[in-house]
This record gives structure tokens, C-alpha cells and sequence, in this order.
């Protein structure tokens, strides 16, 4: 069975996920999907994984709030508490989502990893730092590359001076 | 540990389905990044949870790769918001029509 530090998890993950789609104002919707991912990192925390939380913590609540809400507040007023949608489009959305989540999940509870309990010790972190720098380094490096070339896209991408303002190609 | 795998399982089947969602009905560019991101997290809560099971350490790292690589597709995204509403003073991406055959 479940215990209470998982229930409350679990509630304050779906719900902020929730809310952060379904909030008016922008910037409450991206504090609310910080907390989600909070949430996700206290499941992490759960799992004896605290070194993937703590990244979790760092790289998502530390930097890529920072980034989604310099970028909300680049972008003007009314544009923030603007909510334009189709309501057919919206009830096909809900829909949609019901039947994802009952087809795969009678999908998992018919299968056989209900069952799947376990004893043994958590996995050890020291490892994990291990591993990065013995077998996976290539692909350490590869990351990193990755994730230098996909910022200065980005920065070039930010801040192009040839995009005039306005232009419209309709 | 009091919690079964399946529990795990089932959270990350919610936060899947609550991103396609947003991905699917959402028309504001920024919100649709935010449905990415839950679909990302969810999968990154499976990793760790079979990492967990099985046992062995090879899903968190991949969930550490996974998180970094989310990173960076964040920053690339965020910076095609900001282009896209330079050019066209809006975020609802039923205006960005540019490519339209």
C-alpha cells in the first residue's frame, strides 16, 4: 500500500500540473509547473535517487524557471492573461487525455508489475559519479557539447537583429 | 520500501496524459512548452523508478542525461518563443502561418 508522503506527492504533482495548464495568468501557471517538477523530485527522493533529485532541483526549478519567466515577462500584458481555445478542441483534448490514461493504465495493472516488490539496496550515488567519468565519458562529452551548442543557438537565435518588428506574412 | 513500482507507474501515466493534453489543446506557445515538459518528467519518473526495481544504476543515469538534454531543448524553445513573438507580436501559434504551403 501506498503511504501518506506518497499520496501527498502524488497531489501536489498532478495538481499543480493541472493548474498549470488550466491557470489564467501565465506567471502563477510557470510557478505551478516548478511545483510539479518539485513534486517529481520528491518522487525521486522517494525512489533512494537523491542525486538525480537534486538535479532535478537544480537544473529545473533553479534555471529553467528563471528562463520561462524572463521569457513571460518579454512578452506583453494582455498576451499573459489571454486564453484563447476551441471548445470543441478543448473536450477532444480531455478526452483524449481520459483515454490515455485509462488504455495504458488497465494496460499496466494487467501486466505483471504489480507484483514487482523489492529488498535489495538502494543503487549508490558514488557509483553513478563513477560510471559518468569511466564508461560514460564519451557520452559525458557529448552532452556537453550538446548543450554548449544548443545556448549559443539559442542566444543567436534571441537576439537577431534582422527580425523586424511586426512582420507579418499574411 | 512501502510503495509498490506500480504506484510510481501510474503517477507517471497521469503526468503523461495531463501533457499530451496541453501539448494537444493548448494554442499558447509557452503552455505548450510547459505540456513537453511534463511528458519529459514523466518519463524521467519511470526511468528512476525501474532503476530503483530492477536494481540498477543505468536508469539514473539516463535520467541524468535526459534531464540535461531537456535543458537544453528548453533554452532553444524559450528562444524560438521570443523570435516568433518579435515577429509577429503574438504567442498563439495559430498566427505562426509562415510556412504554410
Amino acid at each position: 500500500m501506498v503511504d501518506a508522503v506518497f499520496l501527498a506527492l502524488s497531489v501536489l504533482t498532478i495538481g499543480s500540473a493541472i493548474a498549470a495548464l488550466e491557470i489564467r495568468s501565465l506567471i502563477y501557471g510557470s510557478i505551478a509547473l516548478m511545483l510539479a517538477l518539485s513534486g517529481v523530485a520528491g518522487f525521486f527522493l522517494l525512489l533512494d535517487a537523491p542525486f538525480v533529485a537534486m538535479f532535478q532541483l537544480s537544473v529545473y526549478v533553479g534555471s529553467i524557471a528563471v528562463l520561462i519567466l524572463f521569457t513571460v515577462m518579454l512578452v506583453r500584458r494582455e498576451l499573459i492573461f489571454n486564453k484563447v481555445e476551441d471548445k470543441r478542441r478543448r473536450y477532444a483534448g480531455i478526452a483524449l487525455m481520459i483515454v490515455i490514461m485509462l488504455g495504458i493504465g488497465t494496460i499496466i495493472i494487467g501486466s505483471g508489475l504489480k507484483t514487482m516488490e523489492t529488498n535489495s539496496a538502494e543503487v549508490d550515488y558514488k557509483k553513478i559519479g563513477e560510471d559518468f567519468l569511466t564508461y560514460y565519458s564519451p557520452a559525458l562529452i557529448v552532452m556537453a557539447l550538446i548543450l554548449a551548442s544548443s545556448i549559443i543557438g539559442a542566444m543567436t537565435l534571441a537576439r537577431r537583429e534582422d527580425v523586424i518588428d511586426g512582420q507579418r506574412a499574411d | 520500501m512501502a510503495n509498490a513500482l506500480i504506484d510510481f507507474i501510474l503517477v507517471s501515466v497521469a503526468l503523461l496524459a495531463i501533457g499530451i493534453y496541453g501539448i494537444a489543446v493548448k494554442r499558447n506557445a509557452i503552455r505548450m512548452l510547459f505540456g513537453i515538459e511534463m511528458v519529459i518528467n514523466s518519463a524521467n519518473l519511470n526511468l528512476v523508478a525501474f532503476s530503483r526495481y530492477i536494481p540498477n544504476s543505468q536508469g539514473q543515469t539516463f535520467a541524468l542525461f535526459s534531464i540535461a538534454i531537456a535543458a537544453a531543448e528548453v533554452a532553444v524553445g524559450l528562444a524560438l518563443v521570443i523570435v516568433a513573438y518579435r515577429m509577429y507580436r503574438n504567442i498563439d501559434i495559430a498566427d505562426f502561418r509562415s510556412l504554410k504551403g
